[in-house]
């Protein structure tokens, strides 16, 4: 941190959180909550989610279990030599919208992106019981040292679109979304946000 | 006349492409910097020195700032007394070819209706202006499309006046909300025709940041955009602050007596851009 004036103290206040979820963690999530996410997650963005739709459309099994899960948007840059990822920080999530309902409705516990999600998506996360985070988008040097393995699972042709699974430690998150229905983005639209 | 190998092109390119993907410019970390001391929120205050972090890790460990290393946007200014010897174009896609792929670099070039990725992250979008003298000037701007897709273009009525370029450009900021990674830079490309002002839209996000017009209405008009952008509130990734944007950068070129187009080009925070002269 050589032109840093301080540490960042980002992450080091935030709450544990383990995903999957465990059991009644969910419902004790707020909008505005800042947590470290510790686990396994599943990738996918773009092309992910209009494959494993179409999968779906054909009354096929999808190549991976997502109830109870996580999905983290994200395209990363190809690894280097020794190193198990490269960047790897959210893309924008809206454009997932028109294919999340229906993954929210397999069980589909939380997503993980940045930007704010639309009124369809907000109306399944609450009929489903599920919950929207975000991360720092443009971090992506920084939030892959929070990758501790990445393997491929699908969609391999699809290049930086392929759906992987990720084993994290401490991957920092906010709450925008939650069981309750609240959305921080619109919290602080209108001035309501709590931590600042 | 002078002569210049396209070999060397392609070299230029490829370290342009490379280098922009992990390290940022002074400019852009100083306006972060910047950001960072006069944030009042600590959340975005940690937010900023988060994205800090991210570039001296980048930097530190040559990967890339963002996952997204973009669509290649080249710009080249021939002084009219070069001599490109070999084919311009194709040493330039090369060039960013190589570069993508040495560079570890994403590859995000697509076929726009099969969605079918190049594989290759071109072809690159290039841009050919012709100058005096014998100089060749490159400058590579790597475009992320979080922010490229929250831009616009709005052909305004000349009535709409000074007061409907600032609720456009405002509008189209704040309309974004967190999508194109706040804070951005805002370029604004006012006058010229439909496809000449967003061109200056773009063409402004290669001056240093917070860099004003040299005309004194124009740097008036970047700094009240800028003002009324950030009272708004939104603030680093819409989680509340006084830092949604870090800099409006305006160029003009003149209308038609019956038209007023304004483009709105948004950059995110990891502002990527490099240049080099032969």
């Amino acid at each position: 941190m050589s032109f840093l004036k301080r540490a960042p103290s980002f992450g080091e206040n935030f709450r544990e959180v383990k995903i999957p979820f465990e059991e009644g963690v969910m419902e004790t999530l707020q909008a505005g909550d800042l947590i470290n996410l510790t686990g396994t997650m599943y990738t996918g963005r773009d092309q992910t989610h209009r494959r494993l739709c179409a999968l779906l459309a054909e009354g096929k099994t999808l190549p991976v279990d997502l109830d109870g899960q996580l999905l983290y948007y994200v395209g990363p840059t190809p690894a280097q030599p020794g190193q198990v990822i490269g960047a790897a920080g959210p893309t924008t999530s809206y454009r997932m919208d028109p294919y999340t309902p229906q993954l929210l409705a397999l069980g589909l516990k939380a997503t993980l992106g940045k930007g704010a999600r639309t009124k369809p998506v907000k109306d399944a996360m609450q009929k489903h019981g599920a919950i929207y985070l975000a991360t720092i988008g443009g971090a992506g040097a920084f939030l892959s040292k929070s990758i501790t393995s990445a393997h491929l699972v699908a969609f391999e042709d699809a290049g930086p679109e392929a759906l992987f699974r990720f084993e994290v430690n401490k991957f920092p998150a906010v709450v925008i979304n939650d069981l309750a229905g609240k959305d921080y983005y619109q919290m602080v639209a209108e001035g309501r946000q709590v931590k600042i | 006349m002078r002569e210049i190998n396209c070999l060397k092109i392609t070299e230029a390119v490829k370290e342009l492409v490379i280098t922009a993907a992990r390290d940022l410019e002074p400019d852009i970390l100083d306006a972060l910097f910047a950001a960072r001391d006069r944030e009042k929120s600590p959340l975005a205050k940690d937010v900023v020195e988060i994205l800090l972090a991210n570039a001296n890790i980048a930097s530190r460990d040559q990967i890339p700032v963002c996952q997204d290393t973009g669509i290649a946007v080249v710009f080249v200014e021939i002084g009219q007394d070069v001599h490109v010897t070999g084919n311009l174009q194709g040493a330039i896609q090369e060039g960013v070819r190589a570069g993508y792929d040495e560079g570890y670099l994403r590859k995000s070039v697509c076929d726009p209706l099969t969605r079918k990725n190049t594989g290759t992250n071109t072809p690159a979008v290039v841009h050919v202006e012709i100058s005096t003298g014998d100089h060749l000037r490159l400058a590579f701007l790597p475009k992320g499309c979080g922010s490229e897709n929250m831009s616009g273009l709005a052909m305004l009525p000349p009535s709409a006046g000074t007061e409907g370029i600032v609720r456009y450009v405002v509008d189209q900021v704040l309309a974004a909300g967190s999508n194109p990674c706040p804070p951005v830079i805002v370029g604004v490309g006012i006058g010229g025709t439909f496809e000449q002002a967003p061109l200056l839209a773009k063409k402004s996000l290669l001056r240093p940041v917070g860099d004003h017009s040299a005309r004194k209405d124009v740097a008036e008009l970047e700094q009240r955009i800028l003002a009324e952008i950030n009272q708004a509130g939104q603030g680093v990734h819409g989680l509340g602050g006084s830092n949604t944007a870090l800099a409006v950068h305006i160029e003009l070129f003149p209308s038609h007596i019956a038209s007023l187009p304004v483009a709105v080009n948004i950059q995110c925070h990891a502002h990527r851009h490099k240049e080099t002269t032969l």
